[in-house]
């Protein structure tokens, strides 16, 4: 029991992953696949906060009486990798409206049939 | 004063130059910075190379913050090795592009062709020059980003589906380097290569630094095609503007191939991957299959295109094969055959974007004669053919013969067997191709009558890396000076760390 309730950030981070994954995947409609790789990609977001957690710490501000600070380090990389998720998205969202006025649909399984790969 | 920044400018440079190329919005004035930027970091480059030889290792503090806290930029003999090679590979396609995209690419795009093509120099030099974990991942978006975007400029609409697919799988991988080097900070509370090799000597062996090496081995093989997380590759090779294919070919892949030398050997140590995980078999046995299933795929393939993108996976495989001999002899066969293959494929893709711009189409039927219509074209795919199937007297051989040498140092006489028999494969899909241009007959058609040699600015860069896989076939002094080097330098500092520095 205690394994579950003393790292739960940790299954939150793997269940939001798998389900992310697992989106990416099965997924038929490509809008659906980014959605997927965004959930993904924000469980490692959560993965890299929670890390930086120190048991007892504040927030990294310094002040009176405070000995102990969460690190902010992570929090700091972390906002890079947003970024960098954020544009992912940019890019293969417009990639899903070029496609829909290319293939007149963003279903996989409408246009598999008609070119063979994807 | 002014030379303690040449380090970072092979990023700055580029990086500057992007935003510029829109700016100036006029195709040949974005056409001529974009060269003459991209020639000016090859410069820099060459020289940074000389020095590292030279000095061991060169050092750049961010901002003047010293390491481990700024962000460092570090050069070796590898580093400097491969980013002299991807500046050279960008300066001869952008000069090959001007010509090439034209048929390609819509022209109301090709100011974008050129800003995502720095973009994408930038976060190559980038992964290249840092000395930084997680540095490195930002600098690996950077240039994918800018490749899926590249990827996705041909007219063809299939190259829309490709970059698709490669966005997909391309922030698979990347998310599992970030989830490593997660781990990694987790573990050692530390993102310089240097501290978190000194630091993983010292703790040795845990579950979190374990499950860091398999997500980022995992995401580099992503990044790098290693079969059989290959999928992307093919599909986008094939439907990208061909610039973007010889560009691509020849530096992006190579560059995780260095990510992943710089994981294993110099963050993690040789010992803790190959002699503590076994990767060592692992990689061996996907290296070895790569060869095989890929060298198969691409005989079976019309498009020759798709041929060269599959025979491109079985290449990296014998990178991998050289890795994962785990001795200085492997690596440095490995990082030869990073360079010599960069300059056969870069030839290779740029013959067959000639012959696309020609006669319209690459499938094998429109090469049926061309050995008369285009002999320049069609001997410089020639020389790079042979370069690929490893016949004496081109670059190709040079680093099979290294590659060889290093199984049978280790007495493994089957790995050595292998390496001649994936060869043999390659003279097939190669010769495939040979045969239509030389012995076939050109179909008679009116449309096929006017078909005459490419321009020149297509042939002077194609020649030059065509020319290049015969100089380095013949005088190996600086290719294979640099790989050994680069080996021993790598090797060396994964043995002795623990001693800090």
């Amino acid at each position: 029991m205690s394994v579950i309730v003393d790292y739960y950030n940790y299954w939150v981070v793997v269940f939001l992953m798998m389900a992310g994954f697992y989106t990416v995947i099965a997924a038929n409609n490509l809008v659906k696949k980014i959605v997927g790789l965004n959930i993904f990609q924000t469980s490692v977001f959560i993965l890299y906060i929670s890390m930086g957690k120190v048991s007892g710490g504040s927030a990294p501000i310094v002040a009176e009486g405070i000995t102990t600070y969460s690190n902010p380090l992570p929090h700091v990389l972390i906002l890079t990798a947003i970024v960098v998720g954020v544009a992912t998205t940019a890019v293969g969202l417009a990639l899903v409206v070029r496609i829909k006025r290319a293939y007149g649909t963003v279903e996989e399984n409408e246009f598999k049939d008609k070119d063979d790969l994807i | 004063m002014f030379e303690q920044h040449f380090l970072i400018l092979p990023i700055v440079l580029p990086l500057m130059a992007a935003p510029l190329c829109i700016l100036l919005g006029q195709r040949q004035l974005a056409w001529l910075l974009a060269t003459l930027v991209s020639a000016l970091s090859c410069v820099i480059s060459v020289n940074l190379l000389y020095a590292a030889l030279d000095q061991g290792v060169l050092s750049y503090a961010v901002g003047g913050w010293a390491a481990p806290w700024g962000i460092e930029v570090r050069m070796d003999a590898a580093s400097a090795m491969v980013l002299s090679l991807v500046t050279a590979i960008s300066t001869l396609v952008l000069i090959y592009a001007k010509a090439s995209i034209e048929k390609e690419i819509d022209s109301s795009r090709h100011t974008l062709f050129y800003t995502a093509h720095l973009l994408c120099l930038t976060g190559l030099s980038g992964i290249l020059s840092t000395g930084d974990a997680f540095n490195l991942f930002v600098f690996l978006e950077i240039s994918s980003l800018a490749t899926y975007t590249l990827v996705s400029l041909a007219s063809d609409r299939r190259s829309l589906t490709a970059a698709f697919r490669y966005l997909v799988m391309g922030t698979i991988g990347a998310t599992f380097i970030l989830i490593g080097v997660g781990m990694l900070y987790m573990q050692t509370g530390t993102l310089n290569m240097l501290d978190l090799a000194d630091r993983i000597a010292q703790s040795g062996p845990s579950r979190t630094l374990n499950t860091g090496l398999a997500f980022i081995l995992v995401g580099v093989s992503v990044k790098l095609a290693l079969f059989p997380l290959h999928m992307w590759l093919p599909p986008a090779y094939t439907h990208s503007p061909s610039a973007v294919s010889a560009f691509l070919a020849s530096t992006a892949t190579k560059v995780a191939v260095y990510v992943m030398v710089r994981f294993i050997f110099t963050i993690y140590g040789v010992e803790y991957v190959f002699h503590n995980m076994g990767m060592d078999l692992i990689l061996l046995l996907l290296a070895i299959v790569a060869i095989f299933k890929c060298s198969f795929m691409a005989m079976a393939q019309s498009n020759v295109k798709t041929v060269l993108a599959y025979s491109s996976v079985a290449q990296i495989g014998y990178m991998i094969l050289g890795i994962s001999l785990a001795s200085a002899a492997g690596l440095m066969a490995g990082l030869l055959h990073v360079f010599n293959h960069a300059l056969m494929k870069g030839a290779l893709f740029m013959a067959v974007g000639a012959v696309l711009y020609r006669t319209g189409s690459v499938d094998i039927k429109a090469f049926r004669g061309l050995g008369k219509k285009m002999p320049l074209t069609m001997a410089a795919f020639v020389i790079g053919g042979m370069s690929i199937v490893g016949v004496p007297l081109t670059a190709g051989f040079v680093s099979k013969w290294y590659l060889v040498t290093a199984a049978l140092e280790q007495q493994h006489w089957l790995i050595a067997f292998l390496i001649l028999l994936g060869s043999l494969l390659a003279v097939i899909y190669i010769f495939r191709v040979i045969e239509a241009a030389y012995l076939k007959k050109p179909d008679e058609s009116a449309a096929s009558k006017d078909i005459k040699e490419a321009p020149m600015l297509m042939l002077i860069p194609m020649w030059v890396l065509a020319l290049g896989n015969i100089y380095f076939g013949l005088d190996t002094t600086l290719s294979v000076a640099a790989a050994e080097s680069a080996a021993q330098w790598l090797t060396q500092s994964s043995m002795s760390v623990g001693g800090g520095q």
